[in-house]
């Protein structure tokens, strides 16, 4: 459940969560950009330190470790992964494995690392409600916008359910931690299945609800709050923009030169 | 049987919940736990099965302190009935669901089948045994949780607002089989605002207001007491609000039975019926 805690928006006022939606999406679509550009753990790391002023100008930091502690299992699993699938594959007699494969893993694990950080400074800073009218500003038929904004505010009612459902088949005398890891997965139907089927219950009384409020009745919506973009909007942009191009240049004329770390440290070292 | 020493309890988002709250169930006793919305009275009683465990203060079952035991553990001496079925329903059967919990507990088959057999039957579902839970209706849907429950014979029934949805003759229905529950030698934990309910079910009352216990008494003494009810803003049973109105008549103001009720009205009208 912790790593959804890291998307649960929060009320708070500060420059981060005052930016325009549309602006933040942009910079969120450069990093995965340059995330997914390079496979070199230099730039990933660079990547991943640009964004630490963000989340402590936007004061989210708790939540923000927070949703990094849920991301930390998967990281560890994409580095095992990595790391095993990639020595068997190229360099299985040999050992120990080389340095530039601990390289190549942990940039990889960086990599997932990076997008997780990007898209929860994103989640962490930008409520639903603005998230909304920044899609249907963009032109995305209200239905989407209204399907999208829904389903982000029905998490943490979700996520409080399937606390419900846990604890009453809890008191049916299940238990999640028992046996292994096949036992331990099928433990869980129990709690998915309600989950489920309360869900989409809860989707087609909610439609009902709707209908009977008149909703789609006029094809022009009006917005009490219409969104505007600034200066620091501006900003951003220009940050965003610029990191991208730059990162394009690098990639194209000067990919070869980025030096690997793992050597640089050890060299140091003797 | 279930003691509960000056519990302190404060949910993750700091909303403090229970506060001192120390109370001593019996065996065998018939206990409403009552209040409005947000008293606490759903966060006790998790505390009875260790699905809370408290943040100060003990809870004791049967001398077991819930904090070193799990729910699982736990529950086996003690039933959880939840407000609201879909949250535990799952299987494909009613049979298949009412199977579960024994299954967890490790029964044999025999003796599960037999105390499916008997569970689906105490509450009369036998022709829905082949039904998927998820095609009943509300009031059914009900009956397969409480059946669920009863099919491993806890020592302890808690039943979290089993009123709520029900029409009245299925109230009706599950108020005598609760109290034949607590004739046999159960011990039953009724959580609810449903002053009606309570009145004719007659039980001990334990009223709570904003996480703490306001006055635990038999249900007559509770229930006609304006200072109490107020405070824990219950509103009185009808038959209670007529006699509270008439004591200018000379009637007693304290009568939450019917038929008392109406064997004092028709004395008082010197009538004879």
């Amino acid at each position: 459940m912790s790593v959804f805690e890291g998307f649960r928006f929060r009320r708070v006022l500060s420059p981060i969560h005052q930016l325009d939606p549309r602006v933040k999406f942009l910079y969120v679509c450069a990093v995965f950009g340059i995330a997914v550009m390079f496979n070199q753990l230099l730039p990933l790391i660079l990547l991943f330190l640009i964004q630490l002023p963000f989340v402590l100008a936007a004061g989210v930091q708790k939540e923000w470790i927070r949703s990094m502690k849920g991301a930390s299992f998967l990281a560890l699993m994409i580095f095992l992964f990595n790391f095993l699938f990639t020595y068997f594959y190229r360099e299985y007699p040999i050992f120990p494995p080389s340095s530039s494969l601990l390289e190549y893993s942990l940039a990889m694990t960086l990599r997932f690392i990076v997008l997780v950080e990007s898209f929860s400074i994103f989640f962490l800073t930008t409520s639903p409600d603005r998230l909304g009218l920044a899609l249907e500003q963009s032109h995305v038929p209200y239905e989407f916008c209204f399907a999208f904004t829904t389903a982000v505010r029905f998490v943490p009612v979700l996520a409080e359910e399937a606390q419900t459902i846990m604890d009453a088949q809890k008191a049916r005398g299940l238990e999640l931690e028992r046996g292994n890891f096949i036992k331990r997965i099928r433990n869980y139907i129990p709690i998915l299945i309600p989950l489920i089927v309360s869900a989409i219950r809860r989707s087609l009384e909610l439609a009902e609800a709707m209908e009977s409020r008149a909703w789609g009745a006029t094809n022009k919506r009006t917005n009490l709050y219409v969104l505007k973009i600034e200066r620091g909007d501006y900003i951003l942009a220009v940050i965003s923009v610029g990191m991208l191009i730059l990162a394009v240049y690098i990639w194209l004329f000067m990919r070869e030169q980025i030096p690997s770390l793992i050597p640089l440290i050890t060299a140091q070292n003797v | 049987m279930i003691e509960v020493k000056d519990v302190y309890f404060t949910y993750p988002n700091n909303v403090e919940a229970l506060k001192g709250v120390s109370l001593n169930i019996r065996k065998g006793d018939f206990v409403a736990i009552m209040g409005q919305n947000g008293a606490g009275k759903t966060t006790l009683v998790k505390h009875f099965n260790g699905l809370l465990k408290p943040t100060k203060g003990t809870v004791t079952v049967n001398g077991v302190d819930t904090r070193e035991e799990s729910v699982a553990k736990l529950s086996r001496g003690i039933g959880f009935v939840f407000q609201n079925p879909d949250n535990q329903l799952f299987c494909e059967t009613v049979e298949e669901e009412v199977a579960f919990a024994l299954r967890n507990f490790g029964f044999e088959d025999k003796i599960i089948q037999k105390r499916v057999e008997w569970a689906i039957n105490l509450l009369g579902l036998a022709k829905h045994r082949q039904s998927s839970p998820f095609m009943l209706s509300g009031g059914e849907r009900k009956r397969v949780a409480l059946a669920s429950v009863l099919a491993w014979n806890p020592d302890v029934v808690i039943l979290d607002e089993p009123t709520i949805g029900q029409d009245y003759q299925q109230k009706e229905k599950l108020r005598q089989f609760i109290v034949q529950l607590n004739a046999q030698g159960k011990t039953v934990v009724v959580v609810t605002h449903d002053v009606e309910f309570v009145a004719e079910c007659n039980p001990r009352v334990v009223l709570m207001a904003q996480g703490e216990i306001v006055v635990d008494g038999d249900a007559k003494h509770v229930l006609t007491n304006a200072k109490l009810v107020t405070e824990a803003s219950i509103v009185p049973p009808q038959i209670s609000q007529i006699f509270m109105g008439l004591t200018d008549l000379g009637l007693p103001f304290d009568i939450i039975d019917v038929y008392e009720a109406r064997d004092i009205l028709l004395d008082f009208l010197g009538g004879d019926l």
